[in-house]
């Protein structure tokens, strides 16, 4: 595609990133000075509802009620504890530069603008990399049992790649321990009463009215009842939506439903193509399999990947010979070996597979083979490093990784893109934010390892609670919205008819057979890589497969008790809206950058080419209703600090 | 907004609300776990009188004169500067005292638990699942706890009646010759057994007593806490030995009141004088 | 390939808190490589093409730490294997031919939602009366002007594992808090930040457990039960701490 309108170097007037001005290492600081500010005694004045309360949404109620706002949090979750952010185990990063390696601000906002393929906001980023430090302070005061060496000071690890030590972790569960101290930060506030936590509580609708927020929509799983709630500004955490995949190491309740509720009422959608994969997960056994587990990406340090050479070898992979084995990572990228980036990683399983070469049952997989590691610092001291990591794939598999090589294959683990937001984390809807995974801000094509349990934090405790007093301080003396306003009386009746809508359908499959029949079209077609055709395949196949779960979906039970069906059909709804949506967005990128790989788009050597003249943007685009598709914003992207390089592992 | 009730599934109504803090140490008094560590330090109150009597009952094997002479010397507790049997009563009612709490925190800490698991479902006063459950870790000695208790309890009321008060008809009761009492009341086959009985039942209360605490007062350090489930065993092991040894023995003719030179003497001051007498010559024979 | 078992389940169900329950019974076949829940999912397709109502059990991240699964499985809390949450559980560890009991958690204060769903909503009411450090955003010093003994921080961790699930109530005769409540306690009360609220922590968090649960008796069932196989030890930390902080002089606290 050649781009030959000028328009293409501008962003669009509808996306004003509201970068101040300055220089990038000060801007944070000035910014928060130039902020208009709420009066102590005022905050109370104002009600801001945090839907979610994973590590984003805990950090940002908590901060917000500390500050004296009037909070209600919302979480689907029995606790907030249950959140996804539970599950990540790796790390998070922290310029610290305790371990004295030459790590700083400057080089974590590099390496992230660098690893995420030159397609994220410089200003953003630096910020995020600023608060970084201290999202660690806060964390360890709050008790959180990071990892510490013998003289009793924070231990690091490097992780992912990084040339430098600036990962904390606890033990495998990072994401717990930090959550665990999120949620006490929440409950001191709960138990204070500055915050109201609705647990089993799903938001449904975001409410505007003349063009600003002024509450949401929710169904209480419990008793599915449609309520209102306003506020003066709401902030979603709703997460990353890996499971439009139906296969992905998410948990099984993550939803894209919140913040594409949020889309439809004005809410941009930025990027959704990006999904980052992740290499090192263990293959699908059956049909039913529900969700994939991740392993640390740590075991490719000491494991070899390999498939066999032939096809179709239907051997035990101990009765395969040497010479017909194919140690592909070390064959085609002799410098990093087994330890390129996730992306490339995952891409080549994709290629070895596709060929006929996978291993496995249901020759799904590629194998980690540790017996040189084994002979080489002998099985004790393997069991020591990642024994944990052994047991969890026996207990899964049934093999003994020792024994014989383990099998992996790469699987959805976080989703880059999501709503638009500017430098306040405001969307485009005013009033309305986004912040955590929800959001499309920091990691622009590709999140760096232990980036994600930053960000939340980052935006949550540090960067949400302070832009949103700006957007408040203006609306002093303004009272929220009645719920028995029209808005919201409208936006409930909605609701309440689409809950019968599919209650009446009474078809004959259901939700979750939807669910896995979208999610391998979007595994095939939107997945490690993309081609044109591929794409306009699922965009013709997506839509037929909408149409039929509309009509032949079955959900069972009723609206007056917990019904998890219920509450699934939407969900699914949702994924298939979305679904679209990412087509269409990788079918426009006609570039490959980080975790978006276009067949069309590559070098000679087959490696990702990005293509910095026509999509050095970000892609937002723009709900137009029901029956008309959305239209593309685009945000161009400057690069004033971080000269652009194409990434090379040879 | 639609106003609702709150909903108890999001938020728990106590059920055992909270009470006004009473004044110290009553205060410690109103939580199970305040409770539980009265339980257990009267338990070693208990634990210890049990120790006690059995060592002291020993003295039967050195036969009635050393068994008279024993009693009386626990009636002498406190010597000349404490009026007779003075002492003894204030252990005893120290010894009342701690039965007293040891019970009622049993008793209310069960009551607790019961209606904890009311909700759920509740057979015999006890959590049940419909289903079954499979008890790991707990053992038989945990379990019955609220049955061992009331047995021991039972028992004690029996033993003194038996052995204190001299209430029961199957001994001709002689106050101060504990060896004739003994020796005829456990030479009976049926009380014979009710003492092997409870006193299995009494091991089997402090081999998880014991134990329990251990925990229950928080004395934990991993340098020795491998040893706590041992001391309760070898402790239940040593009491269930000593006291069973009497019934045994009894009935096997080791303890015999023929062996009893002033079984002949059914009136107190008599029977004192004639063991007074022996003791007397003994002195001189050493 | 897959091995497939067949199994027949009695599965409870109960339609919701107030009504009574019973058990309903299932056949299911399902590959060995199959977890517990999945084999669960595919009984429930299997009802909802029959047109029956599925039965309603939580789960959520399937990988054994959001906690959200239950489940009493043949008598015991997450089924038979040492130190897993149900999610963790593959039907390899069953036979063919095997009956299977599936229960809900079972407490006063765990009420049923719908069949094998409970609300363990006051495990976090314990939570909220005590179970953080009272430091604001922003005011938190650097993360290394506290040393922390190593010894002391994996301790605190042990503790800190526990991941909310309350299959120590349900496995509990006494229904029985004091392994959940212990460890949250522990985790903060182990740590030098934790020391300023240390006795007031304990005497909240341990006064509100006893509003919901039953006493412990020591029995030992929570820690079998435990996913996580946190260690009595705790239990027995939080006793001391509890009495201590009854008869502790406040103002030398600071002192221990
Ligand atoms: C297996 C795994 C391992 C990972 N490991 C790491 C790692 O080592 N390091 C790292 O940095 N990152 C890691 N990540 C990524 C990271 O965990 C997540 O990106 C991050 O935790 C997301 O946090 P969040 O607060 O944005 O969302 P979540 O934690 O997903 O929270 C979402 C919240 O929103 C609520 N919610 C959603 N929709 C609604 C609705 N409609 N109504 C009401 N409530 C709603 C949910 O109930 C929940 O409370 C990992 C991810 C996975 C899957
Ligand atoms: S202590 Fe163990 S069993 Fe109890 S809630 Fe925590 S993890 Fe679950």
């Amino acid at each position: 595609m050649t781009m030959t309108d000028t328009s293409v170097r501008t962003t669009s007037p509808a996306l004003d990133s509201k970068v101040p001005t300055g220089d990038i290492d000060t801007m944070w600081e000035n910014h928060k000075f130039s902020m208009k500010l709420v009066n102590p005694s005022n905050k109370r004045k104002f009600t801001v509802i945090v839907v979610g309360t994973g590590l984003a949404g805990s950090s940002a109620a908590a901060t917000l009620g500390e500050l004296g706002y009037n909070v209600k949090a919302f979480t689907f979750h029995d606790s907030p504890r249950r959140a996804h952010s539970i599950a990540a185990q790796g790390g998070i990063n922290g310029a610290k530069n305790y371990q004295n390696d030459g790590d700083s601000v400057y080089r974590l906002f590099y390496d992230t603008v660098k690893g995420g393929d030159y397609r994220s906001r410089e200003a953003n980023v630096y910020r995020l990399a600023e608060v970084s430090t201290n999202i660690i302070d806060q964390a360890t005061a709050q008790g959180v049992p990071f990892a510490r060496e013998y003289g009793g000071m924070l231990d690091n690890r490097s992780f992912g790649g990084a040339q430098v030590s600036r990962t904390f972790y606890a033990r495998g569960q990072t994401g717990q321990q930090l959550l665990i101290g999120a949620y006490s930060a929440l409950n001191r506030q709960i138990e204070a009463g500055s915050v109201e936590m609705y647990n089993r509580m799903e938001m449904l609708d975001v409410v505007v009215k003349d063009g600003e927020t002024v509450g949401i929509i929710t169904r209480d799983l419990l008793t599915g009842e449609v309520e209102s709630h306003s506020a003066h500004a709401v902030v979603l955490a709703t997460g990353g939506y890996g499971n439009v995949y139906y296969l992905s190491t998410n948990a099984m309740t993550c939803n894209v439903t919140a913040a594409w509720r949020a889309h439809r009422k004005g809410a941009f959608f930025a990027n959704p193509c990006y999904t980052q994969i992740h290499p090192t997960c263990i293959p699908a056994s059956d049909d039913h399999q529900s969700k994939l587990t991740l392993m640390s990406e740590s075991l490719r340090n000491d494991g070899r990947i390999w498939v066999p050479k032939a096809f179709d070898d239907d051997r035990l992979a101990a009765d395969i010979p040497e010479a017909e084995r194919d140690y592909y990572l070390e064959r085609k990228y002799p410098a990093f070996g087994n330890l390129v980036p996730r992306d490339v990683a995952s891409r080549n399983a994709k290629t070895v597979v596709d060929e006929g070469r996978g291993v496995g049952p249901l020759k799904n997989g590629v194998f980690l083979d540790f017996e040189d590691a084994i002979s080489r610092y002998g099985k004790e001291e393997i069991a020591a490093r990642y024994g944990n990591l052994f047991d969890m794939y026996a207990n899964i598999t049934g093999e003994d990784p020792y024994n014989r090589p383990m099998r992996i294959y790469p699987a959805t683990h976080y989703t880059m893109g999501g709503l638009w937001v500017d430098y306040q984390l405001m969307t485009t809807i005013p009033g309305t934010y986004a912040i955590g995974e929800a959001n499309f801000s920091d990691h622009g094509a590709n999140r760096l390892g232990a980036s994600a349990l930053m960000q939340g934090l980052a935006d949550g405790y540090f960067v949400l609670p302070y832009t949103v007093g700006d957007y408040l301080a203006d609306k002093l003396g303004d009272d929220v919205v009645p719920t028995s306003d029209p808005v919201f009386v409208e936006a409930e009746n909605a609701i309440r008819d689409e809950t019968a809508m599919w209650l009446s359908v009474k078809g004959t499959k259901s939700p979750e057979y939807y669910h896995r029949e979208l999610g391998k079209i979007v595994q095939n077609e939107i997945g490690m890589a993309r081609d044109k055709n591929g794409l306009e395949k699922a965009l013709s196949e997506i839509p037929a497969l909408e149409e039929e779960f509309k009509k032949n979906v079955r959900v069972m039970g009723d609206n007056t008790s917990m019904n998890v069906e219920l509450e699934k059909v939407g969900r699914v709804a949702d994924f298939f809206e979305l679904a679209t949506l990412k087509a269409r967005d990788a079918l426009e990128r006609e570039e490959s950058c980080g975790g978006h790989f276009r067949v069309e788009s590559q070098t000679e050597e087959g490696e990702a080419l990005r293509d910095d003249e026509n999509f050095r943007h970000v892609s937002a685009w723009e709900w137009n209703g029901q029956d008309t598709s959305q239209t593309l914003h685009k945000e161009q992207l400057e690069f004033d600090y971080v000269a652009l390089t194409q990434r090379s592992y040879k | 907004m639609a106003q609702t009730m709150p909903n108890p599934l999001r938020h728990p109504q106590p059920i055992r609300p909270r009470k006004k803090a009473a004044p110290f140490p009553l205060n410690i008094w109103q939580s199970a776990v305040g409770r539980k560590w009265i339980m257990a330090l009267t338990g070693i109150g208990l634990l210890g009188f049990v120790v006690a009597h059995m060592i002291g009952n020993l003295h039967v094997y050195e036969g009635p004169a050393k068994l008279h002479e024993y009693a009386e010397a626990l009636r002498d507790l406190g010597g000349s500067i404490i009026p007779r049997t003075y002492l003894l009563w204030v252990l005893r009612f120290g010894l009342i005292a701690m039965f007293g709490l040891h019970i009622a925190a049993a008793y209310s800490t069960k009551e607790m638990s019961r209606k904890a698991s009311h909700g759920a479902n509740v057979v015999d006063g006890q959590k049940s699942y419909p289903g079954g459950q499979e008890y790991i870790a707990s053992n038989y000695a945990s379990r019955t706890m609220r049955w061992t208790g009331p047995i021991i309890l039972l028992y004690l009321v029996f033993h003194l009646a038996d052995l204190t008060w001299g209430w029961l008809p199957h001994t001709d009761y002689v106050r101060g010759d504990p060896y004739h009492n003994l020796s005829t009341s456990l030479g009976n086959l049926p009380v014979a057994i009710i003492y092997i009985v409870a006193n299995v039942a009494l091991a089997i209360h402090i081999f998880h007593g014991a134990w329990s605490m251990f925990q229950s007062l928080g004395i934990n350090n991993p340098k020795y806490n491998s040893a706590r489930r041992g001391i309760a065993a070898g402790l239940a092991g040593l009491i269930l030995i000593g006291n069973l040894s009497f019934p045994i023995l009894t009935q096997a003719g080791v303890i015999d009141d023929d062996s009893n030179p002033c079984a002949q003497f059914t009136d107190t001051e008599e029977n004192a004088e004639c063991f007074e007498e022996i003791l007397a010559t003994e002195g001189h024979s050493e | 390939m897959n091995n497939e078992i067949n199994l027949t389940l009695e599965v409870w169900r109960q339609d919701g808190p107030n009504e009574s329950g019973r058990f309903e019974t299932y056949d299911a076949k399902v590959s060995e490589d199959a977890s517990f829940l999945e084999m669960l999912d595919l009984v429930n397709e299997g009802l909802i093409e029959d047109d029956r109502q599925p039965i309603t059990f939580e789960s959520d991240c399937r990988e054994g730490i959001c906690g959200t699964c239950s489940l009493m499985i043949n008598g015991e809390a997450h089924g038979p294997n040492k130190g897993q949450a149900t999610c963790q559980l593959h039907m390899r560890t069953f036979k063919n031919g095997d009956h299977i009991t599936v229960e809900p958690f079972r407490a006063t204060s765990f009420p049923i939602i719908k069949d094998l769903a409970v609300s363990r909503a006051a495990l976090d009411s314990i939570q909220q009366s005590g179970g953080y450090i009272s430091v604001g955003t922003g005011s938190a010093p650097d993360a290394n002007l506290v040393p922390v003994p190593k010894e002391a921080a994996e301790m605190a961790f042990d503790a800190a594992a526990c991941i909310g699930c309350g299959a120590c109530v349900a496995a509990c005769p006494n229904s029985a808090a004091q392994l959940f409540t212990a460890a949250k306690i522990q985790h903060l009360n182990l740590l030098p930040q934790g020391q300023p609220e240390r006795w007031s922590r304990t005497e909240n968090m341990v006064d509100t457990m006893e509003e919901f649960f039953g006493t412990c008796t020591n029995h030992g069932e929570c820690h079998e039960a435990c996913p996580k196989e946190i260690s009595l030890d705790f239990i027995a930390f939080m006793n001391r701490d509890y009495v201590k902080a009854k008869i502790k002089n406040r103002t030398l606290s600071g002192q221990r």
